[in-house]
């Protein structure tokens, strides 16, 4: 096939994109060379829209042993443990292909885990969907759901904590983000940098096909309707065979054989080998006979572009093959040396004794295109006006009972329940609580983590929503007990070249450093999704932020479930009544516009430390940090974990009891503490300069508010409860 | 006492069966699917997990893997052999115990806790429980238990049923059956008693900080009884 500006444009690369290339081989590419180019040069790939942006983020922190860069990032846990995290999107693939697209994403994110040494021990997941009216989304939720399942059940490691959300705005490209933690030993973490000369390289895992080819381009456009042509881009998933990979890398691992390994995740063998040697400023030479594959007469173009999942590249010492090879034929996996470094600077590839392509490794790397894309700032949009006696007519019981059966609110048990959890044998606290919490195995450590993101905010006010997934993740850790230590983030945006998807994405980016940086929180991995858009339509910015951190002793774990009748029960931080932008302003009163609460970083830092502190003197029984839907839905949600009730009294001032109870300010938490514990956390609290309301006194199952109304928290509990499963099965 | 735990390819419960089993005062060996020969054991466990990926029928591969033939060997004479999850799978597909497991009614994976009525105490495995009903963990896709109505006759006149599904208070109705197994059926033995499947996890439950501790029960009770 004869290469020019047409095929370059099929491959997704622009005119001028193409332009570059031929200067830089100083020739025309053969048709393998401009897949690999289309490959690396690709959205995906290469950050090309983002890498400017993206260099804002704090990365560096005490903790921190690896930063972006690598598979995964990296943080100390102390006594020699460290944690290996990270979260990636399939969004683009699921849409096509939910079984298969979300099962592969989890299927990737856990390779990207154990490529570095570490052992999976949790994973997560945020998924979102269109409106629950629209006709494809009951499916989309079925087959992903299930494909997570099906995926992570397998490998037989533990789906600990997840957020669902419902949005219109994701009515024609759903969003499904998977994480994985994995801990290993400080002194045996692997990288991917190439080292030395002449160094066999191996590839090892499950053969070759022709699935996924050009995956990783799909991913880096937007749909139109043609999108079912797109199916067999998407990859196929083999768990089983993850597993053998899993357990025969850990055991190659235990050893001194390996001097770089790399797993083929998005472009396969193209961006693994050229990641390889472009980090350790090597060349790598390949004959592609060698490639283990599944089809009879693949091209070698076929060869490096396909996106077969289970497969490994590795970087072996001399003489170490026979060793490694026994490991792999035990767990029967392919293993085959297919090529070897060079000082030639170049990815040299031969098939049936020719050299079908030979390309400097800095053209792919360094040389690859980085824009600098126009953007809009956002403005912050003018607060709404609510009429009193709009409020006036809404019995509180109702709407609370509206917004715990709220698609975004409501128990998603149908889920978490398909996910294996408790495997693993040490999860402690399970889906469903603020943070999901694993023990580190043999010890007294455990790791919280948790996911989230905050579209609606984000949409309305781009930096402070950014700011605000960062605060939410934070609370969401420490209201389990677990101090804060990093952060990886998935960013699924628009179109980058539209200005004002480029602009919520450059000011979602601008929020989540400036928290990142004051909570020193730091971002040590993550994936940017771009073009999660059909047409012209994109989606609500969704940056989701995984948060990770550590409990020292886990016998001081915290969970949300009122314990004890009698007890008390405290709002820590302030509450204004921030209706705008809420769940009760856009659901029940329909009003879509305003800006989103506010962020104070210093209150948000002061009032986290200042519960932490709390927890780790014994005195809090159970805490939950405030969110959407405010205070009374996070008390609910506390009394139905629970089966307990709850006498709530809104304090004397001026704010009107609806906005008291709903709203979403930032930077609060619910706490329950012993009436004889009151006077030593309420010092504790005022000498910390945070303001406290007291909320009331829990009680055996009912809710009242202000003695007056009352509703069973049974009758609750059927609201919160009922919602998914009954739309699921309808 | 000492005992074995068989790791097919695809095994992801070995570990922490393991883990149970050591902490109970169980001396235990991990054994490879592809050994020929078992080390002396008073209990030999097929743990859950995916073994072959599940491919083909749940448990159907691992069933003519080359450990089980001294696996049946030990059964045949005596020994006491209990599967779990996947590891009933495998022992249903071998032959050591009646009956087959199906995808769950709903089809879809269930991850819970479940009540269990023990219903036969006459044997080593449930022997001086004084409980009636425990609360273990269910993790599976297929435990949709399914016998003939003549095999079902022949294990209730044997008293093969050993728990069942049921409600905090043991009773056995269809609302507490997680999978839609007959009558409520969450494990069974051989006719001989020294061969135990069933879908719940005892292992997952041995410590105030999972999801309860009635698999500690099961576990200590079961070493007493196996001295």
């Amino acid at each position: 096939m004869t290469v020019n500006e047409q095929v370059a444009k099929d491959h997704g690369l622009k005119k001028d994109e193409f332009t570059k290339i031929c200067e830089l081989l100083k020739r025309t590419p053969n048709i393998t060379e401009l897949g690999i180019f289309s490959a690396m040069w690709n959205e995906h790939c290469s950050y090309k829209s983002s890498r400017l942006h993206l260099k804002k983020l704090p990365t560096k922190g005490k903790q921190v042993i690896q930063g972006p860069g690598e598979n995964a990032g990296v943080v100390d846990i102390g006594d020699n443990d460290a944690i290996v995290f990270k979260i990636e999107s399939h969004n683009h693939p699921s849409f096509i292909e939910p079984y298969q697209g979300a099962a592969t994403g989890v299927g990737g994110i856990m390779r990207d885990v154990f490529t570095m040494g570490a052992r999976p021990i949790a994973n997560l997941n945020s998924i979102h969907f269109g409106s629950p009216q629209h006709k494809k989304t009951k499916n989309l939720l079925r087959g992903v759901v299930h494909g997570i399942g099906g995926y992570g059940n397998c490998m037989g490691v533990p789906t600990i904590a997840g957020q669902t959300s419902f949005d219109s705005s994701y009515n024609g490209n759903i969003l499904v983000n998977a994480m994985t933690l994995g801990l290993v030993k400080k002194d045996k973490i692997f990288y991917s940098k190439a080292a030395g000369l002449n160094k066999p390289v191996i590839y090892v895992g499950s053969k070759t096909g022709r699935d996924g080819i050009h995956g990783a381009s799909m991913a880096s456009a937007s749909f139109d309707e043609k999108i079912e042509e797109k199916k067999p881009t998407v990859q196929v998933g083999d768990p089983f065979t993850e597993k053998l990979l899993l357990e025969a890398c850990l055991e190659l691992m235990a050893g001194d054989s390996i001097i770089a390994i790399q797993d083929m995740g998005a472009a396969g063998l193209t961006s693994s080998s050229i990641e390889m040697a472009s980090k350790g400023n090597l060349g790598i030479e390949i004959n592609l006979n060698k490639v283990p594959c599944r089809e009879a007469n693949m091209t070698p173009y076929e060869i490096m572009l396909s996106e077969s999942q289970e497969r490994m590249l590795i970087i072996l010492e001399n003489g170490k093959e026979e060793k490694a090879k026994k490991i792999f034929d035990k767990w029967n996996l392919d293993f085959a040396v297919i090529g070897k470094t060079t000082k030639t600077k170049k990815i040299e590839l031969y098939f049936d004794n020719k050299q079908v392509a030979d390309i400097p490794v800095n053209t792919l790397v360094e040389n690859s295109p980085m824009y600098d894309r126009k953007w809009k700032k956002a403005k912050l949009p003018k607060k709404i006006k609510i009429k009193k006696e709009d409020l006036k007519n809404l019995k509180i019981i109702d709407v609370l009972k509206k917004v715990l059966s709220n698609p975004n609110v409501c128990s998603k048990e149908w889920i978490w329940q398909q996910y294996d959890h408790t495997v693993m044998g040490d999860t402690i606290q399970k889906p469903g609580g603020d943070s999901g919490v694993v023990r580190v195995h043999g010890s007294k450590k455990a790791v919280a983590a948790s996911v989230d993101s905050s579209a609606v905010y984000c949409w309305a006010h781009p930096s402070t929503g950014g700011k605000q997934v960062v605060c939410e993740s934070f609370r969401n850790l420490i209201s389990v007990g677990a101090k804060p230590i990093a952060i990886t983030n998935c960013l699924n945006f628009g179109s980058p070249e539209h200005e004002e998807s480029m602009g919520e994405f450059v000011e979602c980016v601008q929020g989540i450093s400036e928290a990142a940086e004051y909570l020193k929180f730091p971002v040590v991995s993550g994936n940017v999704s771009f073009y999660n858009q059909t047409k012209d339509e994109g989606i609500k910015p969704t940056p989701s932020i995984g948060g990770v951190g550590l409990i020292k002793d886990y016998s001081k774990m915290i969970t949300m479930d009122f314990k004890e009748v009698d007890n008390i029960v405290l709002v820590i931080g302030k509450t204004e009544g921030h209706i705008d932008q809420s769940l009760f302003a856009r659901n029940i009163l329909d009003e879509k516009n305003g800006p989103p609460p506010e962020i104070n970083l210093f209150n948000e830092k002061n009032n986290g430390e200042t519960l932490l502190k709390l927890i780790d003197a014994c005195y809090i029984k159970s805490a939950h940090d405030v969110s959407i839907g405010g205070i009374i839905t996070a008390v609910a949600k506390m009394c139905i974990n629970g089966s307990k009730g709850i006498n709530l009294k809104k304090p004397k001032f001026l704010i009107n009891e609806i906005e008291y109870f709903f709203g979403e300010d930032q930077g609060r938490y619910i706490i329950e503490i012993t009436r004889k514990d009151l006077k030593k956390v309420t010092d504790m609290l005022n000498k910390n300069a945070v303001h406290f309301d007291e909320l009331g006194v829990v009680n055996e199952n009912q809710l009242y508010i202000n003695d007056k109304t009352k509703v069973t928290i049974d009758e609750l509990k059927t609201s919160n409860k009922s919602w998914l499963t009954n739309y699921m099965s309808k | 006492m000492k005992s074995s735990v068989i790791t097919f390819p695809g095994s992801n419960c070995d570990r922490d069966m393991d883990v149970a089993l050591k902490k109970f005062g169980f001396k235990n060996k991990m054994v490879w699917h592809d050994d020929a020969e078992l080390p002396k054991s008073d209990l030999v466990v097929l743990p859950g997990g995916f073994s072959y990926g599940d491919y083909l029928r749940c448990g159907s591969m691992a069933s003519k893997s080359k450990i089980m033939k001294s696996v049946i060997n030990f059964a045949n004479s005596g020994g006491m052999v209990m599967g779990i999850c996947n590891g009933f799978q495998i022992l249903v597909e071998s032959g050591l115990v009646p009956g087959v497991l199906l995808r769950n009614k709903y089809l879809e994976f269930i991850c819970k806790n479940v009540f269990l009525k023990i219903n036969n105490k006459k044997n080593t495995y449930f022997k001086n429980i004084n409980n009636d009903v425990l609360e273990f963990h269910i993790a599976h896709n297929e435990g949709n238990y399914f016998c003939t109505k003549d095999q079902l006759k022949e294990i209730e006149d044997n008293e093969q049923i050993a728990i069942n599904y049921c409600n905090k208070e043991g009773k056995i109705e269809n609302q507490f059956n997680p999978n839609g197994s007959i009558k409520n059926i969450a494990g069974i033995f051989n006719k001989e008693k020294n061969v135990l499947g069933m879908m719940p996890h005892p292992e997952r439950m041995i410590d105030p900080y999972l999801s309860g501790e009635d698999g500690s029960l099961f576990f200590n009770n079961l070493i007493n009884n196996i001295k």
